[in-house]
């Protein structure tokens, strides 16, 4: 038997970047983002779909880089903590997560992140009590979640001052 | 110190290393790699108690792209964090609990190291299984480590400080009660990882997710036995630590010996079961409290005893086992106190340090205890212990030293916030408040081995260039470890913490500091720096003076600049070091910090001892549904004496934070166990090592958490700054239980308090039975002979005692 299996040949649009990528069949997005593309932002505290610290985004939606299937992904659009920034200056979200305390040892900050971008993005003033919904699957073991909730109102907030 | 206003401290800011955390850039050890890296896997016993007959390796070996595979036989030499229990070999032929590493195949990747495991032909011996404290009294035998007091008791303990038995018989009521507190983890979301390495100056480099680097670098020396000075380790930054992270673990020390042997990288990632395993969490114990009260309500003296759960290491349990009493008299007056503690080693992941050490199981029991004697005295709970709070300046019974304590004013914080004299005891059935207390160290006295070192150093460097670097040993956990040093280092030279660089937690390269446990970081590392940062400032002030023609005392260091208020005169700090650099050569600075000597000097007198105390007030509001058993809890009071607040936006994290693990465990966690049936071995396995069933708070559960931070700066710390990490979390959980007793008038005496308990003590309530759920026998422990110390107050001398010794109790005796 090979130790090392074939690889697929495969395209994602990754950050807004084409990317050509090339892995071994059997892994998840998890690990072709964590492995291949070197893209060490996306984390991992379960591997089983129960935390939400690998949640990355797929064509706009929120999912489970874990539980998904790097070869299911051909083509589609993925988005990781690392192409949130506008360059230099932070994203209103990762600027209100440490400005607010919404993260503090970082771990689940990520998933966190990219799964708020996904809410507002489709809504963008959510009550706290749908920010406390997108969020619950995002586990988190510092913050006691007040200052996640608080983080996503006040880039909420941001957002839409921009767009005025 | 020339000013007057603070600059940074005190002031809301984005911490330090904030930016990093927000934009993926931080690097875990997970997130490491190097060229050529290996892989390794560790094959854990699937038996609770097993001796390793043999294991043929030969199979693996030959597996294409293994590279190593390591037993027993390659770690003679074992370790353990405390030096008195030194019971683990990275991996072992002699397994204590489901889940021991007894095998590691190192690979060109996870999956076919994992692959290979399968290969590894194991012969065990399984051996009679211990599961709880109970049956390892009864058990002496089989031995699960052939070291400790006797039998399966790992620690055995009394203290006895004044006359116990003569208080309690005085007391106008003598109140016994028994409580549990089930062990539970902590659950990082970082899954521990370790790279290792031989680096290009032929030493080994270990990064690793760790809060002790400096413990586990001698620890690395000796199980590899090589110098420490071949050794470097960098603790990464720990995605949550907890106390999860403080032990040496085995993962580390296969993967270092591995790069050792192999000459290339090798790296380790546990999976969130093997986390479990890991485990060193909360001791379950179980608890028995006779407390004298007088019918005033003031204490005469309390009797405490104590069983824990250690599994199966020693781990930090000789301190756990010290902690489920020692803390127990710094909150209210208490002029007598006997203490005896066993912890018994089990077939279970081994339990050490999480979140308040040893120290939320007895202050559960006794603040729910407290709860009960209001109620008997007719006072109201937050009057009770007003009038019984210690005084600042004084000793207690177990010769701790109490310096500011603002106790009082954090009960006045919640009993205000929450309208308590409005609401407790007149809300409708089925709502209720309760209240409770604590306090902790701001770091441990004493190092965990012995030595009159520094427990904590720091390094400032800055150069012409204007930069300030300071390296000190600390680690950043999540906690704020390296936003503290910048504050303290840019209130004192008066700059922002941005130009200051933060270089911690690297042996190689970094003073020792102790690490990240026993809430000593702000305090320990806080000090140094200052005294670092002071010394700095007097050499820059002195160069400026000289320029500017003023007295260097009379120099405010402020917004990056030297002021001389009297002349006007100033200077910029970047010119400040170039004069500086020019006066006196490279300029540099260190500072260092070690506690004060604990004021008792009997034997044992070394754990409890900090040099300030924090105290925590609390209030929880429950909703308890009468027909479901089921709890929610809307709001949460909570008020913390901190002394001085840093950066309010990282203290107030920690106290929300820890209000959300206290709540979390006063509702949920358990690290549970079950014994497999008989066909299928009768084993003793996790009953749920997944995130998904060991049951956490989310989002959607948290209540609303009103913060007041009570601030009355303590002499001994640098600004005055106490710690925030632990103590938060100690009164939530008592709490919790005394708002369901108002709630509806069941007292659920164990943690965790679930529906299925409060339906159950429903249901004898409405039989007309003691409306309790909660444990209901204190087994027979066989505790040593106490060790007699007469109080301060009853002028003793803190080695010993005058009276003559009583025989013993007995009930005391098996």
């Amino acid at each position: 038997m090979n130790a090392v299996p074939d690889r697929v040949h495969l395209r994602y649009v990754v950050n807004g970047e084409e990317t050509p990528v090339s892995f071994a069949p059997y892994k998840t997005l998890l690990e072709v983002l964590r492995e291949d593309l070197n893209l060490t932002g996306t984390k991992h505290g379960c591997e089983l779909g129960e935390c939400g610290a690998c949640a990355v985004l797929v064509d706009g939606v929120p999912q489970l880089s874990c539980l998904t299937l790097a070869l299911e992904c051909a083509d589609r659009r993925i988005e990781t903590i690392e192409g949130l920034a506008r360059g230099a200056e932070l994203h209103p979200l990762q600027a209100a997560f440490t400005d607010f305390g919404g993260s503090q040892c970082g771990y689940c900050t990520p998933g966190v992140i990219m799964t708020a971008k996904a809410l507002l993005d489709r809504n963008p003033n959510p009550s706290k009590q749908e920010i406390r919904e997108a969020t619950a699957g995002n586990l988190c073991r510092c913050t006691g979640y007040l200052q996640i909730t608080e983080a996503v109102e006040n880039a909420a907030q941001a957002l839409r001052a921009e767009r005025k | 110190m020339n000013k007057k206003r603070f600059e940074v401290v005190g002031r809301a800011r984005r911490r330090v290393d904030g930016r990093a955390k927000v934009t993926g850039a931080l690097r875990f050890a997970d997130d490491l790699s190097l060229p050529r890296m290996l892989h390794c896997k560790l094959l854990r016993s699937p038996h609770p108690h097993a001796l390793v007959e043999s294991i043929d390796t030969a199979k693996a070996e030959k597996r294409p792209g293994v590279h190593l595979v390591l037993t027993r036989k390659d770690f003679p030499v074992p370790f353990g964090i405390m030096p008195v229990s030194l019971d683990e070999h990275p991996l072992t032929d002699h397994a204590r609990h489901v889940g021991d590493p007894v095998a590691a195949v190192i690979a060109v990747d996870e999956q076919t190291a994992n692959a290979a495991l399968e290969f590894l032909q194991v012969r065990f011996s399984p051996l009679k299984t211990i599961s709880d404290p109970v049956e390892a009294l009864q058990n002496p035998e089989p031995r699960i480590h052939d070291y400790g007091e006797q039998g399966n008791i790992h620690r055995n303990l009394s203290y006895e400080f004044g006359d116990v038995d003569e208080a309690l018989a005085k007391s106008d009521h003598v109140f016994e009660d028994l409580f549990f507190y089930q062990g539970n983890t902590h659950l990082p979301m970082e899954e521990q990882a370790t790279l290792a390495t031989v680096d290009g100056d032929g030493k080994l480099l270990v990064s690793t997710s760790t809060q002790n680097p400096h413990y586990l670098h001698r620890q690395l020396a000796r199980v590899l036995q090589m110098p420490a000075s071949k050794i470097r380790v960098i603790a990464t930054p720990n995605g949550g630590g907890f106390g999860g992270k403080c032990d040496p673990a085995n993962h580390e020390m296969v993967v270092a010996k591995a790069a050792l042997m192999l000459g290339r990288p090798v790296k380790i990632c546990l999976t969130r079961e093997e986390v479990f395993y890991q485990h060193r969490g909360r001791h379950p114990v179980l608890m028995k409290l006779r407390t004298g009260v007088t019918k005033e309500g003031k204490l005469t003296g309390m009797h405490l005893q104590t069983l824990l759960d250690g599994g199966g290491y020693g781990s930090h349990g000789p301190a756990s086992t010290f902690y489920t009493g020692v803390l127990t008299p710094v909150t209210y007056e208490l002029p007598r106190f006997k203490f005896e503690a066993c912890r018994t080693f089990t077939n279970k992941p081994a339990c050490g340090p999480k979140r308040g050490h040893g120290t939320p199981q007895p202050r559960f029991g006794q603040e729910v205890q407290l709860d009960k004697i209001a109620e008997k005295l007719k006072l109201d709970p937050a009057e009770l212990r007003l009038g019984m709070v210690n005084k600042p300046d004084s000793l207690t019974a177990n010769w701790l030293r109490i310096g500011s304590i603002g106790l009082a004013q954090c009960i006045r914080e919640v009993v205000a916030r929450s309208d308590w004299k409005n609401r407790y005891r007149k809300l409708q059935y089925g709502k209720g408040l309760g209240l409770a207390c604590s306090s902790y160290m701001c770091g441990a006295g004493l190092p965990i081995y012995w030595n009159k070192l520094p427990q904590s150093g720091v390094q400032l460097l800055v150069d012409r260039s204007g930069q300030v670097t300071v390296y000190c040993g600390a680690t950043e956990i999540g906690q704020g470890s390296d936003d503290v040093l910048a504050t303290i280092v840019a209130e004192v030279l008066g700059i922002d913490t941005d130009i200051v660089r933060c270089v911690t937690g690297d042996t190689g390269i970094t003073p020792v500091d102790l690490g990240s446990y026993s809430s000593r970081v702000t305090v320990m590392m806080g000090n140094a720096a200052m005294q670092a940062a002071e010394k700095l400032r007097l050499q820059l002030a002195d160069a400026a003076a000289e320029q500017l023609e003023v007295r260097p005392a009379g120099l405010v260091f402020s917004g990056g600049m030297l002021l001389d208020p009297g002349s006007g005169r100033s200077m910029d700090f970047i010119e400040a070091i170039q004069f500086a650099e020019a006066k006196f050569g490279t300029l540099g600075s260190v500072g260092s910090y070690s506690p004060p000597n604990p004021p008792g000097s009997y034997k044992g007198a070394g754990v409890g001892p900090s040099v300030a105390y924090s105290y925590t007030a609390c209030v929880v509001e429950a909703e308890v549904d009468a027909k479901t058993g089921w709890i929610g809890v809307p709001k949460i009071w909570i008020a913390h004496d901190i002394g001085r607040t840093l950066n309010p936006v990282l203290a107030t994290g920690q106290v929300i934070g820890s209000v959300y693990m206290g709540l979390s465990e006063a509702l949920m966690e358990e690290q549970a166990f079950r014994r497999l049936p008989e066909k299928l071995s009768q084993a003793l396995v996790h009953r749920m090592p997944s995130m998904l069933e060991y049951k956490s708070l989310t989002a959607l559960d948290m209540p609303e958490v009103d913060v007041a931070l009570v601030e009355d700066p303590d002499p001994n710390c640098p600004f005055g700054a106490k710690e925030v990490g632990q103590g938060p979390l100690l009164p939530v959980m008592p709490a919790l239980a005394n708002a369901i007793y108002d709630a509806v008038g069941v007292r659920i005496d164990e943690i965790p308090v679930t529906p299925d308990k409060v339906l159950k003590a429903l249901e004898l309530k409405a039989k007309g039975l003691a409306p309790r759920v909660g444990p209901d026998h204190f087994p027979s422990v066989p505790y040593p002979k106490p060790i007699c110390v007469d109080t301060p107050a009853e002028g003793g001398d803190g080695k010993g005692s005058r009276r003559k010794e009583k025989p013993r109790a007995a009930s005391a005796v098996v």
